[in-house]
């Protein structure tokens, strides 16, 4: 590699990083609005786990986030299977729906479910912010699931089919456990996905359910404050512990 | 048997009701409402109208989405030029298997990260007393500090940092699957490095550079809190356009036909790019 190539590289993962770092190094500074620094302090967590809002909307979103990835890759396991190895008339079409979904913007679902919930006249708040957070991290453990199928060894089915084994015998007891760890990788990014959304979140939720990033959100419209900044970096830990789980998982597979 | 006859209609079944009750209807619902009027008290009025999209062909709504698709289109380019060559040193020139995997990763923890703590994070960094002015004072560049946030510049700049990975990401997958080796070849055919590129190298990575263009294209479209953070409420794009309808204005007609015109804009640039791709795994690239 160059030497520009190289200057080149470090730079983007400079303008990826910087902020991160600012955002971190400044949560430990003293000064109220982080503007001079003055030193290290743990005031602004100390602050953070005093304050009872933050800490029921942290629970909430923890709790929102468990549920959803675990149906959302219940149900998305078992419909990758559905779409994908029993293939139905107007599967593809159900397939495309299935992308569109996950690339489309998150305000169109965020409306047409707020739109629903009115109209079946369900309050807002954890029932509608369950099955929303399920609603949007459905197309990812399809998807990722669906990839893994592609590559799966079909005699292996085949085998346990001659043997007599029913479809259900074939899904628990061979294709379940070899994609294990991709169903394992699409937990875990359903459970980032959902303790990260505030679009959907905004719309489907009431004020007696408030989750995390919708917190976050109307702190940071506010302004820059050094509370906020010490909130951030424990998600950013949070993500992070997340990330290397999951790729402890992928590596495994290989 | 009779295991088998229940197992299979359960999956499908499963899928296709969630997907009708949570994803369809709700959508029929949306395009529905944005041929109705608006009422003050129940949100709507069942009285079929074409109003709603009479009104959004004002000169005031066509600003807002000719802006949006600028920004978009501005957005997509900047992240295409600036990944491009990225994704190539970091695929192509780097040979150790275990310094790849790492540097991969580096991209893959911000695409996880919540993209409001970032886009705040930015915050910190362009504002009038944060790193950049200071750095740019400290260099000598400028005087005194300047204001970068609230404007376009920082919504840009805001998009872009928070839209980076999904460029990237399609482009290593693309990337991966190029056997330098085709490089190689036509170098020493005589290519010089411009045929290479545009010979070689672009039309064995197009996937690649289709999806990561779509991902940032209509990401970029819904957003509503980084032009609200970033550039202060005064600047609005689709997104915000959409969500005040629903939270300020109380018009739902208004915010679902707007909402229409991009759902309709979503599935036509998809079956566009569904059409031109051949790659059975091109989705692959989402996640």
């Amino acid at each position: 590699m160059n030497r520009l190539a190289r200057l080149y590289s470090i730079l983007v993962y400079v303008f990826l990083y910087l902020p991160i770092v600012v955002l971190i190094v400044y949560s430990f500074n003293a000064s109220k609005y982080g503007t001079a620094w003055q030193g290290i302090t743990l005031d602004w967590y100390k602050k953070l786990i005093s304050n009872s809002g933050l800490i029921s909307s942290t629970k909430n979103s923890f709790l929102i986030a468990t549920l959803s990835a675990s149906i959302a890759t219940l149900i998305g396991t078992l419909s990758a299977l559905g779409l994908y190895r029993y293939k139905f008339r107007g599967a593809k079409l159900f397939v495309s729906v299935v992308y569109v979904l996950a690339i489309s913007p998150d305000i169109i679902m965020g409306i047409s479910l707020l739109i629903l919930f009115n109209l079946v006249h369900m309050n807002l708040g954890f029932y509608t912010l369950l099955l929303a957070h399920i609603t949007f991290n459905l197309p990812f453990v399809i998807i990722i699931v669906i990839s893994r199928l592609r590559s799966f060894n079909r005699n292996l089915i085949d085998a346990a089919k001659d043997l007599g084994a029913s479809e259900w015998v074939v899904f628990s007891k061979i294709i379940l456990p070899l994609i294990m760890s991709s169903v394992i990788s699409a937990w875990l990014l359903a459970f980032t996905l959902s303790l990260d959304d505030v679009v959907i979140s905004f719309f489907v939720t009431g004020p007696n359910f408030e989750v995390l990033p919708l917190t976050l959100f109307s702190m940071t419209r506010l302004g820059i404050k050094s509370e906020i900044n010490a909130l951030c970096t424990m998600i950013f830990g949070v993500t992070l512990v997340l990330i290397f789980v999951s790729h402890f998982v992928f590596r495994r597979k290989v | 048997m009779i295991k088998k006859d229940l197992f299979r209609p359960f999956t499908i079944l499963l899928i296709i009701s969630w997907l009708t009750i949570f994803v369809l209807i709700p959508n029929l619902g949306v395009m529905g409402i944005s041929f109705l009027t608006r009422d003050e008290a129940n949100f709507i009025d069942f009285t079929f109208t074409l109003n709603n999209y009479q009104r959004l062909a004002s000169e005031i709504y066509l600003k807002v989405f000719l802006k949006t698709f600028s920004v978009a289109l501005c957005v997509t380019t900047i992240c295409l030029v600036i990944s491009y060559p990225f994704v190539y040193i970091i695929s192509h020139t780097i040979k150790n298997k275990s310094t790849k995997d790492f540097l991969l990763i580096l991209v893959i923890i911000p695409f996880w990260t919540s993209s409001l703590i970032r886009t705040y994070a930015m915050m910190l960094v362009l504002r009038v007393n944060g790193l950049l002015n200071s750095f740019l004072l400290g260099v000598g560049v400028i005087n005194e500090p300047i204001e970068m946030l609230y404007n376009w510049f920082a919504i840009i700049v805001g998009l872009v940092y928070s839209s980076l990975p999904f460029m990237i990401l399609p482009l290593y997958t693309a990337f991966e699957k190029l056997d330098h080796n085709y490089i190689n070849a036509a170098q020493d055919l005589g290519a010089n490095k411009f045929n290479v590129l545009t010979k070689v190298i672009i039309p064995l990575t197009k996937s690649g550079i289709a999806a990561g263009c779509i991902l940032v294209f209509l990401g970029t479209l819904g957003m509503f809190f980084i032009p609200e953070l970033l550039g202060g409420s005064k600047e609005i794009l689709i997104g915000n356009l959409i969500k005040n309808q629903f939270l300020v204005a109380r018009d739902w007609p208004l915010g679902t036909a707007i909402a229409t015109i991009l759902t309709i804009l979503v599935v036509v640039l998809m079956v566009v790019y569904a059409r031109n791709t051949k790659d059975t795994n091109r989705y692959q690239v989402v996640v």
